[in-house]
């Protein structure tokens, strides 16, 4: 029997690590390179390494998002050798390879972009510092550069830009990152107890919280070989769909604030307080600390609180409507968002931007409808899609899923399962176990993997937040623009810093 | 113009107009109370993400609990989380709840440095660094500002540069690739100067506490003038928080007919 090129899974689903076909480096590279070649459904949602036995081993996932699946495969490698990068002929993998040279040190030949990713403390290079980051540079008279951060002006993450710019017009942006590393995957793989990791889960990135933390616990069940419960389904999709409207209305305010719109800047900020403390009133927090949880909730939803959120979204909808009415035709705001920040269809699928980073540029990315989970394999969920890939394009995409997410919960608050008790069951991994599990939140796909040992002692626990894939946009973004419309541009897309530097 | 006025009209009144006693909706996991009741400490302690829990008798830090409320779910009659956010001290052996606590967490105005009253008393202008934060508390304490908190009115802003800053607000655990930019960040801002922790990450590295990505050396060489827990830190915990450092009668009565 040949050896096939891959295994397609689904997403959830764990299977025995010895299932994923191994390839020498030149067939698994050519594997991946072709799977993607014009094929617009296809792209690398996973590509990672791992010492296993004094070698690298490599695992490329490729979801293939028409026919709902995805694609393992693995690869041997010495850390010594010298490889060809996939980058080289696809530039879908430049984080990934940057990442995997980052941490084992792996050589590239060819690879056009090899810095330093985050600086992480496991790094295979301790000598190289972060700050000595080696920032493109052009010697000339006539442009000069501009440093920004790590410590931004405002109540953000820190990071640091360095533009290039002729005059007050930006060339050349590049975005240095690592300053949030704070070593998490490491630690799922250190702490043992399921709490300690659903914690850390939930402070992947503190804006995405169910996001993060249903992708864990997704992943969990499966690799325990546990069947999610229905009512548990229905509460992690509820809870996505909420961080989805708190954190896009959250974003237009601060659109708002960066063209200096101050009605619709204090309209949409205080639009959503009631929605994170509808969050506050199920679970006890605002942004939802505590409330996912592997295999049990805390928290059930009641029939009275689908009453609360009726009646939050009756008060909401109307003054969302006026506020966004006037937005979406006021001339000064219109002309600050349209074709300011443009990112094309060619340039998103070359980046391989996921989630509202490709859906603003006409590439239709979104896992909810492609590799459905929890409850949204019974809602027909249907994209939504600009094809400008401006700022309008992203703030358009924000209010058009606000309305569609209320729609899917008033929905949902007609049809309010049953809850168990909360009780802590046991669940164990298996062993010899490898499982993939997305989920679309609010930015788009995130992604986890995690690969067990013979005792079914996490070996690996990967984390992939849509930042990794969109940060690259944001600078593509900012090109020809004047560098007064940066902070449009940054908002617009809402990338996150610690989801990157983990 | 009239759609201008119409929207405002609509919105109504938003401020929140006593900080202080206003009541939080639902279910808000705030200081909890220990009561005396016999359980197997051995197995509560164990369940804590954070060893946030003693025993012997049970107390909790607050400085290291994430709020989780697992102990409460499991211990119901042992832990109680009230919905009271007033949870900032300037010392930090007063974040340590102990059983049959029922006093509030306050600051003590007697160990607050004179000139603090004096001089930020009625402005204070703070330089937020995120060293390692989830952008959870960066988050509220950007609500802190928003048209229904209204940080502002107390005379307490968070400004662009440390050069125009009274004093630094940390949120996160302090991130090994941070701790320079933060160390640089403080000498910047002019004398005398505070330095808050905000959230659970800031006051004892959170559930990345034994991580060797960090770099916890900042705080053991400076004074720190308050600890405000949460995770991420409520608005009006911040409030409260900053204003009982600040303000040595604590929070003056407001105006609410405005
Ligand atoms: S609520 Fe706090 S003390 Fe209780 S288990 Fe969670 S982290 Fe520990």
């Amino acid at each position: 029997m040949t050896n096939p090129e891959y295994i397609s899974i689904f997403n959830n689903q764990s299977i025995l690590v010895k299932e994923i076909p191994e390839h020498n480096y030149t067939a698994f590279k050519d594997i991946n390179i072709n799977l993607l070649k014009g094929n617009t459904a296809r792209h690398c949602i996973n590509y990672f390494g791992y010492i296993l036995a004094d070698k690298i081993k490599l695992i490329c996932c490729i979801a293939d998002d028409e026919a709902h699946k995805i694609y393992v495969s693995s690869c041997f490698v010495n850390d010594n050798e010298e490889l060809s990068s996939f980058t080289a002929q696809n530039h879908n993998f430049e984080k990934f390879e940057r990442e995997i040279h980052e941490n084992f040190g792996l050589k590239y030949s060819n690879h056009p972009w090899l810095k330093p990713m985050r600086f992480a403390y496991n790094r295979d290079n301790k000598n190289k510092k972060i700050e000595n980051y080696p920032f493109y540079s052009v010697k000339s008279e006539e442009l000069h550069e501009v440093g920004v951060g790590p410590i931004h002006a405002g109540v953000i993450e820190p990071g640091h830009f360095r533009f290039i710019c002729n005059g007050e017009q930006i060339m050349h942006l590049e975005i240095q990152l690592g300053y949030q590393h704070r070593g998490i995957e490491q630690l799922f793989v250190r702490k043992k107890k399921l709490l300690e990791r659903t914690t850390l889960a939930e402070n992947i990135a503190g804006d995405t919280v169910v996001g993060h933390t249903t992708t864990f616990v997704n992943l969990w069940e499966s690799l325990c070989g546990h069947t999610t419960d229905s009512s548990l389904n229905f509460a992690r999709t509820v809870a996505l769909e909420l961080e989805r409207i708190a954190i896009h209305t959250g974003d237009l305010a601060a659109i708002c604030a960066d063209m200096a719109y101050q009605l619709g800047n204090s309209v949409y900020g205080r639009l959503r307080t009631p929605i994170v403390n509808f969050l506050q009133e199920w679970g006890g927090n605002r942004l939802a600390k505590g409330l996912i949880r592997a295999g049990k909730i805390n928290f059930p939803f009641t029939n009275e609180l689908a009453k609360r959120l009726i009646e939050i979204f009756d008060a909401y909808e109307p003054d969302f409507d006026e506020i966004t009415e006037k937005l979406f035709m006021l001339p000064s705001a219109l002309s600050r968002m349209e074709k300011t920040g443009v990112v094309t269809y060619n340039e998103v699928l070359e980046i391989g931007t996921v989630g509202m980073s490709a859906r603003m540029s006409g590439l239709n990315r979104d896992i909810r409808y492609s590799h459905p989970y929890n409850h949204y394999t019974s809602i027909k969920h249907t994209p939504i899609i600009k094809n400008n890939g401006d700022v309008y394009a992203r703030a358009q995409i924000r209010k058009e899923e606000i309305k569609q997410s209320i729609i899917y919960l008033r929905e949902l608050m007609t049809k309010v399962p049953e809850f168990k008790k909360p009780e802590n069951i046991s669940l164990n991994p298996m062993p010899d176990t490898f499982v993939i599990s997305m989920v679309e939140a609010w930015r788009g796909e995130i992604c986890h993997c995690a690969i067990t040992n013979e005792n079914g002692d996490l070996l690996i626990y990967k984390i992939k937040d849509p930042s990794h894939h969109n940060w690259m946009a944001l600078a593509q973004a900012v090109r020809n623009n004047d560098i007064s419309d940066f902070p449009i541009c940054n908002k617009s897309f809402n990338l996150s810093y610690c989801g990157h530097d983990l | 113009m009239f759609d201008n006025l119409k929207i405002m009209w609509h919105q109504g009144k938003q401020f929140i107009p006593d900080v202080t006693n206003a009541k939080v909706p639902g279910i808000f996991r705030g200081r909890p109370i220990i009561t005396i009741a016999d359980v197997d400490e051995a197995t509560l302690a164990d369940l804590c993400p954070t060893h946030a829990i003693s025993t012997q008798p049970v107390s909790i830090d607050l400085g290291k609990c994430t709020f989780c409320g697992e102990c409460s779910v499991q211990f119901p009659d042992k832990i109680i989380f009230t919905t009271d956010y007033h949870l900032s001290t300037n010392v930090r052996e007063k974040l340590i709840i102990h059983e049959g606590d029922e006093n509030p967490i306050t600051v003590d105005p007697k160990v607050v440095r004179k000139e603090i009253h004096r001089l930020f008393g009625s402005s204070l202008k703070l330089r937020q660094v995120s060293a390692g934060g989830d952008n959870s508390c960066e988050w509220e304490l950007n609500a802190s500002n928003n048209v229904q908190f209204d940080l502002s009115r107390f005379g307490v802003d968070f400004v662009a540069s440390p050069r125009h800053a009274d004093g630094i607000v940390i949120t996160g655990p302090i991130s090994e690739n941070m701790a320079e930019p933060l160390e640089r960040c403080y000498h910047a801002v002019p004398n005398p100067k505070v330095i808050i922790l905000a959230g659970t990450d800031a006051i004892s590295g959170g559930i990345f506490a034994d991580s060797p990505a960090l770099n916890r050396d900042f705080l053991s060489k400076y004074h720190i003038d308050l600890y405000i827990a949460g995770n991420p830190v409520h608005p009006l915990t911040f409030i409260n928080g900053v204003l009982g450092l600040v303000r040595k009668k604590g929070l003056r009565r407001l105006r609410t007919d405005f």
